[in-house]
């Protein structure tokens, strides 16, 4: 059902976890549907310098949020914008179609704290928009 | 590595004693039952004679025993062909929110026909209210259909009770009894079941048989039109190997049922509060002891159920769960919100089942094993997090 890197992400998942002083903090999801993404992120100089996560949910949930961490470290905020749903299931070599809602909760969850470090720091980020409060219903 | 399998609700590995007995029947008696020279009729002996074995354990009629190919076509046909049948006497049927989906949308399709449904409500142990269920019965009910066992949480109706309710009233009574058989004892006498429907590879018969009791004089249309098998109420030419597996593993199970009950309750209720004492934040979904001997359904908060098969996979553990993830949906299972769970703990759910081959040591291995996956995907939630926050401030 899973391919071998959705399996080994969700093994081994990379950024578990939480930063001591985070930048930036996105939650999205909700119980009801059964996943609960949180990402923070630390930002220096426009530049995403580390991100953990912490995820409620099944193994695709876990496996897209180590996924979508993994690919916005190190990149500058634009460049994270470009981290699209799209892209982190293309870098777990794809998901089933029902867990499809997954790689768009890992998305939202990212916008969700660059969102919220923009907000702390009186920014505007171009091409960025206020997070969904429920996206429980987004498919 | 050797899976150590806590599913046998979902299925169970044929018996050898069944295997045996059945083998015969796809080479050297591989007649057609209705061919009228030997080979056809020594077919047609195997399957009468099955026919009797599953109407003693019942405690029916032979001719009130019709093979079918599995416990969904028996419910299907058990709903609709006494829909049809009594359409002009009544448009009424009650049944409950916990029942198998084979009922549960047989129901809906039969809403969409002009029938109106009573989705009866369950308590929190899941069991229905012979109050409520005498309250909802008009005079254009024709048919209550309640399950023996619930394939999730295990829980037992009161049949006989719901049975002397529908014989009081005048109303047909159809039990999905698929998880059930073999397992719990059932008599369609003394419970006065009108309709009861079974599945084989529940109890280490084949998958792919099934059957349904029909009481004699009971009004239904039949189902698959054809040729004139199963009194011509059920079409097809019949499943001779299976039904011969069926009929096999009924009478084992009926044989063995008091000592095999004794042993997976032990079994069962170590599993249970071992899991319970071992891991926080848990709890037990259905009636503790009006239960299935093999069923054990388990809620932990804030984990999702399939993340936590997944990794019970990875130990070599098959077991399953109430979680949406594993069903295909966004909503985790309606018998677990129907007995009033949150969401939250409905996605946590997981369903262990014990069967004939289970061991106390593989039931030390779940105990041993699980803790630590409950608690390393804790590490990873948001919520146990928010949790864990909150009671820190509290007790600061």
């Amino acid at each position: 059902m899973y391919s071998q890197k959705v399996m080994d992400h969700f093994m081994n998942p990379r950024n578990m976890g939480s930063l001591a002083q985070p930048d930036g903090v996105g939650r999205v999801g909700n119980a009801k549907c059964g996943d609960i993404m949180q990402v923070e992120l630390s930002i220096q100089d426009d530049v995403i310098t580390d991100a953990k996560f912490k995820t409620f949910g099944c193994g695709a949930a876990i496996a897209t949020s180590s996924m979508a961490t993994e690919l916005v470290k190190g990149k500058t905020i634009q460049e994270a914008l470009q981290v699209t749903n799209r892209a982190v299931m293309e870098a777990l070599d794809g998901l089933p179609p029902v867990k499809v809602h997954c790689s768009l909760l890992a998305e939202e969850a990212l916008h969700a704290a660059l969102w919220d470090y923009a907000q702390k720091n009186g920014l505007e980020i171009e091409g960025l928009e206020a997070p969904v409060e429920d996206i429980g219903d987004h498919h | 590595m050797k899976t150590i399998y806590f599913d046998y609700a979902a299925t169970s590995p044929v018996r050898n004693e069944v295997f045996e007995e059945i083998k015969p029947y796809f080479s050297s008696f591989f007649g057609n039952p209705s061919s009228i020279y030997q080979l056809g009729q020594e077919a047609k002996q195997a399957i009468e004679t099955a026919r009797q074995t599953v109407a003693r354990v019942l405690g029916g009629r032979t001719d009130e025993i019709f093979f079918t190919s599995c416990g969904s076509e028996s419910d299907n046909w058990a709903l609709r062909g006494v829909a049809e049948a009594l359409q002009q006497k009544g448009n009424h049927i009650i049944t409950t929110k916990i029942e198998h989906h084979a009922v549960l949308h047989t129901a809906q399709y039969l809403e969409r026909h002009g029938f109106t449904v009573t989705y009866l409500d369950v308590d929190q142990d899941g069991l229905i209210s012979l109050e409520e269920l005498e309250k909802a019965i008009t005079p254009k009910t024709i048919l209550i259909s309640v399950m023996a066992a619930n394939n999730e949480i295990g829980t037992l109706q009161p049949l006989k009770e719901i049975g002397a309710i529908a014989k009081r009233h005048g109303v047909l009574f159809h039990t999905d009894a698929v998880q059930a058989v073999g397992h719990v004892p059932l008599d369609v006498e003394e419970m006065q079941i009108d309709l009861l429907s079974l599945s084989g590879h529940k109890l280490g018969a084949p998958k792919g048989i099934g059957a349904l009791y029909i009481r004699k004089g009971t009004p239904i249309h039949p189902f698959l039109l054809g040729g004139g098998q199963e009194k011509k109420q059920r079409a097809g030419t019949e499943n001779v190997a299976s039904i011969v597996g069926l009929a096999k593993a009924m009478a084992l199970a009926a044989e063995e049922m008091e000592e095999e009950t004794a042993r997976l309750t032990v079994l069962r209720e170590k599993l249970i509060n071992g899991l319970l004492e071992k891991i926080p934040h848990s709890q037990v979904n259905g009636h503790r002891t009006k239960r299935l001997p093999g069923n054990c359904n388990l809620s932990f908060a804030f984990v999702e159920g399939e993340s936590i098969l997944m990794l019970l996979d990875a130990a070599g553990i098959a077991a399953s769960s109430g979680s949406a993830c594993t069903s295909g949906s966004l909503d985790p299972s309606h018998v677990l919100l129907a007995l009033g769970l949150s969401h939250e703990l409905a996605h946590g759910s997981v369903r262990f089942t014990l069967g004939l081959g289970t061991t106390e040591e593989e039931v030390d291995y779940v105990l041993e094993v699980l803790p630590d996956i409950v608690a390393r995907l804790r590490e990873m939630s948001p919520l146990y997090e928010d949790f864990m926050k909150k009671t820190k401030e509290e007790t600061v």
